[in-house]
């Protein structure tokens, strides 16, 4: 009688302890969530305030004399092409050498190349700049020149060609470079995750190993192969030092590809013209920042629109 | 279409170990051959050895001999792609492809075999696959919902009817209703009824009831001891195994007398 007692108080006790706990992990989580929702809204609302004499400045005080809205625009537009190519480049490679690995290549091969994938990822940004810089730049301008003389009615190879091949293509190279092995490791994350079971149907249906790929790993992946691509994508558009060191700028907007004159990117153009900017430059500066800063939400949100669209299609459930 | 595979002196490896020794048997055409066992005798292995899925394990392989038509299935100039076309299978879990439309489902594997057909055809074929699997009626005014949609008992038989859309010889089914209710066995247990009057059937069950509904061969496999190879300890047929079987193990299992 008593021992049963004591036996269920204990148990009542133990379940009390277990409810704390759940309240204790509750509270911490909803507070990690605000403050990370509190962060940003800070960030957004430090660069809204920074930026409002640039906002209220007349045009012809801002750097370049013609407003804030045609100072920002080009760095927009430089930006935006920049990461667009690396992201035209980067993806399909990522996709690629991450479906290599998880399912092409030999247990060993494919563990030593996650590794290298896994170790490109940590390369600081300054030395892909300076690779670029001093090793791939010289190496495209016969590139460039081929392209502009055979090519050239095609408006991105325009030409004339750079002599120095500091172009946005091989901005945007760089940065497809740089991109790559973030992209490729989740990539292969998410492919190494297929459920056996649907790569077992389709191998059943008699589908080769190609065709399992298209069926069950690609389908399943695609949501995962987007945030990806979208990763990448956000970190191509705030890449600073490479695009600083690498894209010879003069502030056209073109999409000639492949000349000498190209826009420069916001982040890019902050580094460089920051340490002299006083007064009201910093504050234009800073509104190109926010921006980026809205740019780099929307890209977010269209990604999670993208995933989400398809998403009783998915597999999730 | 129904084929007949003479199965001799099979082992089954999982890299070193030998999950399955020595197995000897015919699987008759127009017939439903149940496989019957305890757990980890190697059913499945077996089962999945028949149309070269059991390869796809890394460090899996098997010796020995399956015919089909006289062809070897493990010769060397044998593709196991073709091997599966030829070879349907229906698997424990219910597995549609989750981003695919339960009208997808059925055509993947027809879009994998034929390459091209005209729309009107594979309207048809779709309709005749899922009528095959009696689950037409149910679907028909959803075909491009998605198939994961579906109840457990409904996806699976969108899985035969995708398996048997592809016209296969033989359907192999490893424990097809062990994640379903009595309803939706009956419903599976009734298919398999008719589909064996076109196709050599091959059937895993826990569900002794089943294997005497069900069947005509049954195949009782059996281990000494854990992590000893499984083997076939008797085959015959249904009604002798159930009512008169000649070993004393066979009996012992059926009766539940199990150790
Ligand atoms: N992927 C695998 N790798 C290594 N060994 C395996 C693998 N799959 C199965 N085995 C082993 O092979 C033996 C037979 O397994 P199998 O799955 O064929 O049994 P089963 O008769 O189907 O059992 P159940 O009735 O529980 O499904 C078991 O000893 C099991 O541990
Ligand atoms: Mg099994």
């Amino acid at each position: 009688m008593t021992t049963t007692a004591t036996a269920a108080r204990g148990e009542a006790r133990r379940e009390a302890r277990a409810r704390a706990g759940d309240r204790i992990f509750k509270g911490t989580s909803t507070a990690a969530g605000i403050l990370i929702l509190l962060i940003l809204a800070a960030v957004a609302i430090f660069l809204l305030i920074q930026a409002i004499p640039a906002l209220r400045a007349p045009a012809e005080e801002v750097m370049g004399g013609e407003g804030l809205l045609g100072y920002i625009a080009p760095l927009l537009f430089g930006t935006i092409l920049s990461s667009v190519i690396a992201l035209v480049i980067a993806t399909p490679l990522a996709v690629g050498i991450a479906l290599f690995i998880s399912h092409y290549a030999p247990r060993r091969m494919a563990q030593g190349l996650g590794y290298a994938v896994d170790l490109l990822a940590a390369v600081p940004s300054i030395v892909y700049g300076l690779w670029g810089f001093t090793w791939l730049a010289p190496r495209l301008t016969p590139l460039y020149r081929w392209l502009s003389d055979n090519l050239g009615f095609i408006p991105l190879f325009a030409g004339p060609a750079s002599p120095t091949g500091r172009t946005m293509f091989t901005a945007g190279v760089v940065l497809a470079v740089m991109i790559l092995p973030i992209v490729t490791a989740l990539s292969r994350e998410v492919f190494l995750q297929t459920p056996r079971l649907h790569e077992e149907a389709a191998l059943a249906l008699g589908a080769t190993r190609w065709e399992t790929i298209r069926y069950a790993v690609i389908p399943y992946g695609r949501s995962g192969v987007v945030s990806a691509a979208m990763l990448g994508l956000g970190r191509a558009l705030g890449e600073t030092m490479a695009v600083a060191i690498v894209l010879s700028a003069t502030g056209a907007v073109t999409f000639n590809l492949i000349g000498s004159t190209n826009p420069s990117t916001i982040p890019a153009n902050i580094a460089l013209t920051f340490p002299e900017a006083t007064g009201l430059d910093v504050s234009v500066l800073i509104a190109s920042g926010l921006v980026l800063f809205v740019i780099t939400f929307g890209v977010n949100m269209l990604a999670r629109w993208v995933v989400n669209r398809r998403a009783e299609f998915s597999g999730a459930n | 279409m129904a084929k007949l595979i003479d199965v001799s002196d099979l082992n089954i490896y999982y890299g070193d170990f030998l999950a399955v020794e020595d197995v000897t048997m015919t699987i008759e055409p127009r017939a439903v051959t149940a496989l019957i066992g305890p757990s980890g005798c190697g059913k499945s292995t077996f089962l999945r050895s028949l149309n070269r899925m059991h390869e796809v394990i890394p460090g899996a392989r098997v010796e020995g001999k399956v015919v089909m038509d006289g062809q070897d299935l493990y010769g060397s100039d044998i593709d196991p792609v073709t091997v599966r076309r030829q070879i349907g299978m229906v698997f424990q879990r219910p597995n549609p492809f989750p981003t695919m439309s339960i009208y997808e489902n059925v055509a993947a594997g027809i879009k994998l075999n034929a390459k091209r057909m005209k729309k009107s055809d594979l309207d048809e074929l779709v309709e005749r696959s899922l009528r095959g699997a009696n689950l037409w009626n149910e679907v028909k005014d959803r075909l491009n919902r998605p198939g994961a949609g579906l109840s457990g008992g409904q996806q699976q038989r969108l899985c035969i009817a995708r398996a048997i859309a592809i016209q296969p010889d033989v359907l192999l089914m490893d424990e097809p209703c062990s994640a379903l209710d009595p309803i939706s066995t009956l419903a599976v247990e009734d298919l398999i009824e008719q589909l064996k009057l076109e196709y050599t059937i091959v059937i895993v069950t826990h569900n002794m009831q089943q294997a005497a509904r069900v069947s005509d061969k049954t195949a009782f496999f059996n281990l000494a001891a854990v992590g000893k190879p499984g083997k076939v300890v008797e085959i015959d047929d249904t009604a002798t195994i159930f009512s008169n079987p000649s070993q004393k193990a066979t009996e012992d299992y059926i009766s539940g007398r199990f150790g």
